[in-house]
């Protein structure tokens, strides 16, 4: 599909530097105009267990991972053990010299169920249980083996820099490792430095330390030798282009579009988020005097959203970011926010579930309880974003939804956004607008009453601190003072008052806004969130071999926008549901909504993300009248 | 500007049982906000859920009726937001102390400008009279099937292992001296925290107010009863943390706890412990964020005819390539 496309895997144990490893290679290509697309996988754990990145590199724009890796490097067994089988026959493998001996039953951090099939696979190839009997099978495949002593490469660059230091520094492994592919790749060493300078960058003097052992590990590589087949070279930068990863998306929303209050309890993936947002906490606006972010951390989810609805009630743009677990705790309060008309906007990364499931990994679990959380029925708008550089600007519109309709808004995004590593177009903050519906800035004459009828349903927003707007709220129904109502009349006018706003958000929401349409055709793939990427991968993938497959990103998927789906579905011959979740979510959405079935499912969950071939492969197979009516995807360690 | 109480009543229907503790709860807090003369709009009371959550529509200022043993994150959220507001969290002792302790405990160590009133009565009322964590073990009020067999919490000693820099105690039935604790919490810089004890005369037929004033139990000498609520300030009880050092201020944590334990033949009411010396947390914000207090996210100027004058460019240059 592209000139180029290499897949660079890097695995270690948590905590080993695999993450800085992987963010220097991909800004060292990102740095020679190169676009990146890098993943991260790790387990629940702080130290020691296996962690990998992946970077994919091309010279087109690349949204998804590939099944295989080009390139896999590995300083410890067990990523050697795990991977090895991943990388491509006409692949690499940089690996540590001295781990070759070593057997199977000597890495402890390798679980049960993986061992036996690892064992079964060595056995099945004649190879005995080591290092060496993994890599050979490789070998026999045609991967290129490049063993590597890292302690001797330290210890020689500790007597030549004269440094003692350098020679127990195993953690510039990492570095070295990096610095050695990209030497491998035939990519120049400068972006190589900079790119090490930049990720050392708040402390001077590592950053040198790391430089000179970069550079030194790059001539190493381009010395002793030969290059590998697939050779990278540097290509025109486009202007602006950021490296940016999932959760600064929706960070750098929220402080364009004046959230000014967050709050949150630490989970994964959400807190980076807050963390980003804490970190950036003061910022320059423009004719007017420094704003701030106030990011409290509370003792919980349920104190979270409970102070981001205190907040919201003074005016303040408010939220919160959190996971599904963190979520089920909201379910209450987001009922509150919903019968007092609060707006507030919940950031919602998801994961594997139920309960702490799959904590660090992937997963579109949680759509149909975005939609159903919390008892009663009240309005909320539930929208999905489909990749980093949407997160940025859907944020600003779901602030806007909050304001506009006084409801509030849950933002879906999810693990494989948040973690993923990606070459994208700087973000626009002229782009965004901000709408704070009817927001009161003053209240010239008393009897004020918050929630007073009006044509559209949506009352004035009076804000705590204002003259003349005082107003009450309750958890029990109220009338339109905000006082406790059982009346049964008034009761039908403020169900139907919060009701209503479904019809007029589904009717003010621009279409575009309500799904994208990136073509239609036959067979047509409907989803949401995060699965874009790999899908627009796998269209472009079939498109060259003539097979043509349409594709609706659903964003709005709360209210559901029937009738604008229901309309570009009218030529289509089958739909096929693709999604990250066991049970199809959106899919029942579909089924429940529109005059029409699903009629494939490709679905994915366990844990890992999809990438762009297991989802060319299963669309071809339905375009081929192959496919069972559910295909279940599998790849991934 | 001279308030007076009637502007801080509502019209609404007062529907508290005939002679409920919380009547009284209510008139000091109208009329605490009367004497400090707090603009109408500049004063939110935030309540949970039971009886004591409708204080907040008897009011006349923002009220915010919110969740059960939510009130504590509604108000300090709404305080952080806009700290120009005084802010007064009311709530049940099983709205506080049951289903919302761990956010006493978290607000304690926070320490927000504002002031928190249990409502302590030691039962469930609006669910007919459960016992609720202030009950003592082994009491068998009205509607208890069986005796009460759990510990009852202790609301001060729990304040001021959480942090509260402003801890006492009123009695419902001696408004004036709530009245005047009320002031002295809200005028506190940092999270003041009042014990009511306020008898529910519909399902506490123990600690009624009878038994408060010690009608059970009468001076055979002078034939009258022996009250159980004393004065702290009566006998010559400082609660104050005059110098900024730990040993100081242990004298007075631990005389606090040692006071709070008193219970039964004697009850004390008023100040327990107050340190203006420890930060409040907006006061550590404002260190971290200069101009917080003046600029807080409440009046924030946010956007321009719809655009944001937000300028993120120094954040989007740092992942530029």
């Amino acid at each position: 599909m592209s000139s180029i496309d290499f897949t660079w895997v890097i695995g270690g144990p948590q905590g080993g530097g695999v993450e800085t490893a992987a963010n220097i290679f991909a800004g060292a290509c990102a740095g020679c105009g190169l676009k990146v697309f890098g993943k991260r996988e790790y387990y629940s754990n702080i130290k020691g267990e296996h962690s990998y990145f992946g970077v994919r590199v091309s010279d087109k724009i690349i949204r998804s991972n590939v099944s295989g890796i080009t390139m896999l490097v590995g300083f410890d067994a067990e990523t050697l053990f795990r991977h090895a089988d991943a990388v491509f026959d006409d692949g690499a493998i940089v690996y540590e010299s001295d781990l070759s001996e070593l057997k199977i039953d000597e890495v402890h951090t390798l679980d049960a169920q993986f061992k036996e099939r690892l064992i079964k696979y060595l056995l099945s190839k004649n190879k005995p249980l080591t290092i060496q009997g993994a890599l050979d099978a490789a070998k026999e495949r045609g991967v290129v083996l490049y063993s590597v002593s890292f302690k001797e490469i330290l210890a020689n660059l500790s007597d030549e820099t004269n440094n003692p230091k350098l020679r127990g520094m195993f953690r510039m492994q990492n570095v070295l490792a990096v610095s050695i592919s990209i030497g491998l790749l035939g990519l120049p060493p400068e972006t190589l430095l900079k790119s090490v300078g930049s990720i050392f960058s708040r402390k001077a003097e590592i950053a040198e330390m790391n430089k000179t052992a970069a550079n030194y590990a790059y001539n190493f590589a381009t010395v002793k030798y030969s290059k590998f087949r697939y050779q990278l070279s540097p290509i025109p930068k486009e202007e602006h282009t950021m490296m940016a990863q999932g959760f600064q998306s929706t960070s750098l929303g929220k402080i364009a579009c004046g959230c000014r209050f967050q709050s949150y309890y630490p989970i994964t993936p959400a807190s980076d988020e807050s963390v980003f947002l804490e970190s950036n906490e003061i910022f320059e606006v423009e004719n007017n005097r420094p704003g701030s972010t106030l990011v409290v951390q509370t003792e919980d989810e349920i104190s979270a959203i409970g102070m981001i609805i205190g907040a919201s009630l003074t005016g303040a743009r408010s939220s919160t970011s959190t996971s599904g677990p963190g979520f089920s705790l909201m379910a209450e309060a987001l009922g509150w926010a919903g019968i007092n008309e609060v707006p507030i906007v919940v950031t919602l990364y998801q994961r594997s579930g139920p309960s702490t499931g799959l904590p660090t990994r992937h997963g579109q679990d949680d759509l149909q309880f975005a939609i159903h959380a919390g008892h009663g029925d009240f309005p909320r708008i539930v929208y999905a974003s489909g990749d980093t550089e949407e997160g940025f600007y859907d944020t600003a519109k779901c602030f806007n939804f909050a304001d506009i309709y006084q409801i509030p808004v849950i933002h879906m995004m999810d693990k494989f956004i948040a973690s993923t590593v990606s070459t994208v177009k700087r973000f626009d903050p002229t782009k965004i607008t901000i709408e704070r519906g009817k927001l009161l800035e003053k209240i010239e004459a008393p009897g004020y009453k918050r929630f007073t009828p009006s044509a559209d349903g949506i009352s004035p927003r009076s804000r705590l601190g204002l003259e003349n707007g005082i107003f009450w709220n309750t958890g029990d129904e109220s009338d339109e003072a905000g006082h406790i109502s059982e009346d049964p009349e008034n009761r039908i006018y403020k169900m139907d008052k919060r009701a209503h706003k479904m019809e007029l958000a589904l009717e003010k929401i621009p279409k575009e806004d309500q799904a994208i349409n990136y073509g239609i055709s036959d067979f047509c793939i409907l989803s949401w969130g995060s699965t874009k990427g790999p899908i627009l991968d796998a269209i472009e993938m079939l498109n060259k071999e003539g097979y043509k497959v349409g594709f609706i990103q659903i964003k709005l998927l709360h209210p559901f926008p029937t009738q604008y789906i229901q309309s570009l579905l009218s030529g289509v011959k089958k739909i096929i549901d693709v999604e990250a979740n066991q049970s199809g979510q959106m899919g029942s959405l579909l089924n429940e909504y529109l005059d029409r079935k699903v009629d494939y499912y490709i679905l994915k969950y366990t844990g890992r993300p999809m990438t762009c071939n297991e989802l060319f492969d299963s669309i071809k197979k339905i375009i081929d009248n192959k496919a069972e009516k559910k295909q279940v995807l599998t790849y991934g360690v | 500007m001279v308030s007076n109480v009637a502007d801080y009543k509502t019209e609404v229907h007062n529907d508290w049982c005939p002679g409920c503790g919380d009547f009284g709860i209510v008139s000091a807090i109208q009329m605490a906000l009367a004497e400090m003369e707090v603009p109408r709009h500049k004063a939110a009371i935030f309540s949970g859920v039971g009886c004591s959550g409708k204080t907040s529509h008897y009011l006349n200022v923002y009220g915010v009726h919110t969740l059960h043993g939510r009130v504590l994150p509604f108000s300090q959220g709404a305080k952080l937001a806009n700290p120009e507001m005084t802010v007064v969290a009311v709530g049940g002792d099983g709205d506080g102390l049951g289903i919302g302790a761990g956010h006493f405990v978290a607000a304690g160590r926070r320490n927000v400008d504002m002031t928190y009133l249990i409502f302590n009565n030691g039962v469930y009322g609006l669910t007919k009279g459960q016992a609720s964590p202030t009950l003592k073990l082994g009491l068998q009020t009205k509607s208890l099937p069986e005796p009460n067999v759990n510990q009852s919490v202790n609301p001060i000693a729990l304040a001021i292992a959480s942090g509260f820099t402003f801890v006492a105690r009123g009695y419902a039935y001696d408004v004036r001296q709530l009245k005047d604790l009320i002031i002295a919490a809200v005028k506190h810089r940092g999270l003041s925290f009042l014990d009511v004890l306020q008898p529910c005369p519909t399902y506490n037929d123990i600690n009624t107010r009878d038994w408060f004033s010690g009608m059970d139990n009468i001076d055979e000498m002078t034939n009258r009863p022996r009250p159980r609520i004393y004065k702290l300030e009566d006998v010559g009880y400082d609660p104050v943390v005059h110098i900024d050092s730990p040993q100081e201020e242990n004298e007075k944590l631990t005389q606090a706890l040692i006071k709070s334990n008193e219970w039964d033949a004697k009850i004390p009411t008023g100040i327990f412990y107050k340190n203006d010396i420890a930060q409040s947390y907006d006061q550590r914000m404002a260190e971290r964020i200069p101009n917080y207090l003046e600029n807080p996210p409440a009046y924030q100027e946010i956007s321009a005819a719809g655009k944001s004058i937000t300028d993120i460019s120094k954040m989007l240059d740092k992942l530029e390539i």
